[in-house]
């Protein structure tokens, strides 16, 4: 009876949240409720007939989270606006009631409390890469704490991307594991980026080799020293193909049978995230058949890949949050014909972390040779700059107009008619850039997305 | 000229986006018709001593820095003679840390530091974490970078600071300075990264790097420089309204 009161006073504070315009109410009744009783979340996910499923990663969580639930049939509470902690899952379980099962996708910090509280029956981990060092802390220190949660949830089912040597350790002890990967060495780098992380053995330190490395640190990898190596893989993507950046196919091996699969999004952090969504689904269950369509039908996750009409001209909006991801953005931008004209948004709020340093750490300097403007925006539009001209843009092609709306204006102004303007904005940028576009009428609002 | 920078353990000291510290002392020395050699000296390398005009340290995850400690407190007598013949050092970070004469973490380990500057650092609990502003009266000038460090660094009573904080925590949230400076061997908590916001302090390096190459004291010319200053304004902006204050 009081839980049901207490979701009474959650929903209507969502929707005077929405009301006086300060954002979806993707959070604050989860806030509220979190506040009043933080046990709720966990009698709210005991409602929930099929349980719950939690999806974790620093890069990709939102984009695989959006294919699980286009493959999966069940009643969904999942929280499809990106509100990914505590209070964003208790708000999306409150916006639910009489859901099946629970979709989640969940900050890296923030999973060992989620998941100590709702016991999900599948923990699904994607990758970790260095990102918002001055909130999230060293990755190892994400690792212990990922280590703990999954001792304490022995029945749950752990799906891990067994290309990452730090997930992969976490899985190496375990009873029920799905484990998946790429495996396609025709698609490999030979070097690590300057940057990677977790390049060295878990158990003994010593640097590891990899047959094949694909994005930052993933890899088919082995220590050379101690032997230890990447998982054998329940599922597989191989015979990649990748079409600049109109999308990109492979062909899936399970243990339930092969199929080839065709996505309508770019690059191969999306083959990751479309091999993760699959393993997601056939560890709840799904029929193979069932996961090729959902993922042929797959269209972007909001401010990822996402494509919006501008009159005759398109926006191509990438999220870039950190080297690893941007790099792989870089990497798709190159693989298809190289934008003559980007707009780059950087903002320092605490979603986008406060640290902005990690634009160094950014391999930007393969796109600057075929740019011949770029429109840098956001709080720290002044940072991006120096990046630019240091990384040997000339200055006279870099045009600095801070406020965002007016940068993209700007940006409209520079191209082409029937042309696509490429954007690179980060977390809460893609989210005001989205803003404008949805009070121009082009796109919905985030949490209004079907 | 060709000015010589030795770049102490890129592979494992590289976590604050370090090599945009390097990619301004590229790019300002070419602006003025000097190129950069820039060599790795990595675990097991010999340190070149008298062939670096300018050795460049930066910080990295605890694992990364316990594995390097003790080659690097090898390099310390190599290190130490360079220095005495006038090179340049930046240490950012852990690699500031490294510089001291030790660092005892929070289990009560210590690591042997290669004893450059006259400190040493004890790790703490509570990280001290946002962007400081710092004025460093000595050169007239500010510097302005982000911190995150759970070390508290604390300085020998005869050391010279880098300077005083203004916003921020600098080396223990206490004393109230950051870093340390001793002839040309500077060392600081500032990163995001250092030198591209902070111009005059690139160019200082430079001017010291390339006295250590040619023998004779050199003047820069001045860049515009309006991208930096502008960078600068915003990061010390941030300082000011959000930076860590001093913990009692």
């Amino acid at each position: 009876m009081l839980l049901g009161l207490e979701v009474a006073a959650a929903h209507a504070v969502g929707a005077l949240s929405r009301l006086s315009g300060r954002g979806g109410g993707t959070t604050l009744p989860g806030k509220l409720l979190a506040a009043v009783d933080p046990a709720a979340v966990e009698r709210l996910g005991r409602e929930l007939p099929l349980g719950s499923v939690v999806v974790s990663a620093t890069n990709g969580k939102t984009t695989t989270t959006a294919m699980v639930a286009e493959l999966l049939d069940a009643r969904l509470a999942y929280n499809r606006s990106g509100a990914n902690l505590l209070s964003g899952v208790t708000s999306s379980l409150l916006a639910s009631r009489g859901a099946e099962l629970g979709l989640f996708e969940v900050d890296e910090a923030a999973l060992p409390e989620v998941a100590r509280r709702l016991h999900p029956r599948v923990v699904a981990l994607g990758n970790l890469f260095r990102d918002q060092l001055d909130r999230y802390g060293e990755l190892e220190l994400v690792a212990n704490g990922w280590r703990s949660m999954l001792a304490a949830l022995p029945e749950a089912r752990l799906v891990v991307n067994a290309d990452d040597p730090l997930l992969g350790e976490l899985a190496r002890e375990r009873r029920d594991v799905l484990a998946y990967g790429l495996d396609d060495p025709a698609h490999g780098r030979g070097t690590l980026s300057h940057a990677a992380d977790s390049k060295r053995c878990v158990s003994c330190g010593a640097p590891y080799l990899y047959a094949a490395v694909y994005v930052g640190h993933l890899g088919d990898y082995r220590c050379p020293v101690c032997g230890n190596a990447r998982l054998s893989l329940d599922l597989r993507a191989t015979e990649i193909e990748l079409r600049g950046l109109e999308g990109s196919a492979f062909t899936l091996r399970t243990p339930a049978g092969s199929a080839r699969i065709g996505l309508s999004l770019p690059g191969l952090y999306n083959v990751y995230n479309a091999t993760a969504a699959a393993a997601i689904a056939l560890a709840l269950e799904t029929p193979l058949a069932q996961i090729v369509a959902g993922l042929g039908r797959f269209v972007a996750a909001f401010g990822r890949f996402e494509r919006i009409a501008v009159a005759d001209k398109t926006l191509l909006m990438l999220l870039i949050k950190n080297p690893a991801g941007a790099n792989e953005v870089v990497a798709t931008l190159l693989d298809g014909s190289p934008p003559s004209l980007a707009l780059v948004a950087l903002n320092d709020e605490i979603a986008d972390g406060r640290d902005v340093s990690w634009i160094w750490d950014v391999d930007f300097e393969p796109l600057l040779d075929g740019l011949e403007r770029v429109v840098l925006a956001g709080g720290r539009a002044a940072e991006l700059a120096l990046r630019f001209a240091y990384g040997g843009l000339e200055r006279e092609r870099i045009e600095v107009v801070s406020e965002l709306e007016s940068a993209l204006d700007r940006a409209l102004e520079l191209t082409e008619p029937g042309g696509e303007l490429v954007i690179l904005p980060t977390y809460t940028a893609m989210l005001a850039l989205r803003g404008v576009a949805a009070r121009r009428g082009l796109v919905p609002e985030f949490w209004e997305q079907p | 000229m060709r000015i010589r920078v030795g770049h102490l353990y890129p592979d494992h000291l590289n976590i604050y986006a370090d090599r945009g510290n390097i990619a301004v002392l590229r790019g300002r020395a070419r602006a003025r018709g000097h190129e950069l050699d820039v060599r790795a000296i990595g675990i097991d390398d010999a340190v070149p001593a008298g062939e670096v005009d300018l050795f460049y340290i930066g910080g990295g995850q605890d694992s990364d820095q316990e594995l390097i400690a003790p080659d690097l407190a090898g390099k310390g007598p190599a290190l130490a003679q360079a220095a005495a013949e006038g090179s340049v050092f930046l240490a950012v970070c852990g690699g500031y840390q490294l510089l001291g004469r030790s660092y005892r973490d929070r289990a009560g380990a210590e690591l042997p530091g290669v004893g450059l500057l006259p400190l040493h650092t004890i790790g703490g609990t509570r990280r001290m974490i946002g962007d400081v502003l710092v004025d460093c009266a000595w050169a007239g000038e500010r510097l302005v970078g982000f911190e995150n460090h759970g070390g508290r660094t604390i300085l020998d009573p005869d050391a010279t600071p880098l300077g005083r904080v203004l916003a921020g925590f600098g080396n223990d949230g206490i004393s109230g300075y950051e870093g340390a400076r001793e002839g040309r061997i500077y060392g600081t908590y500032l990163h995001g990264p250092l030198l591209p916001r902070n111009p005059w302090f690139a160019d200082r390096l430079l001017a010291e790097a390339l006295e250590h190459r040619s023998g004779h004291p050199v003047e820069l010319a001045g860049l515009g420089d309006e991208l930096e200053h502008a960078a600068h304004r915003v990061a010390a902006a941030r300082a000011a309204a959000r930076g860590g204050r001093r913990s009692g």
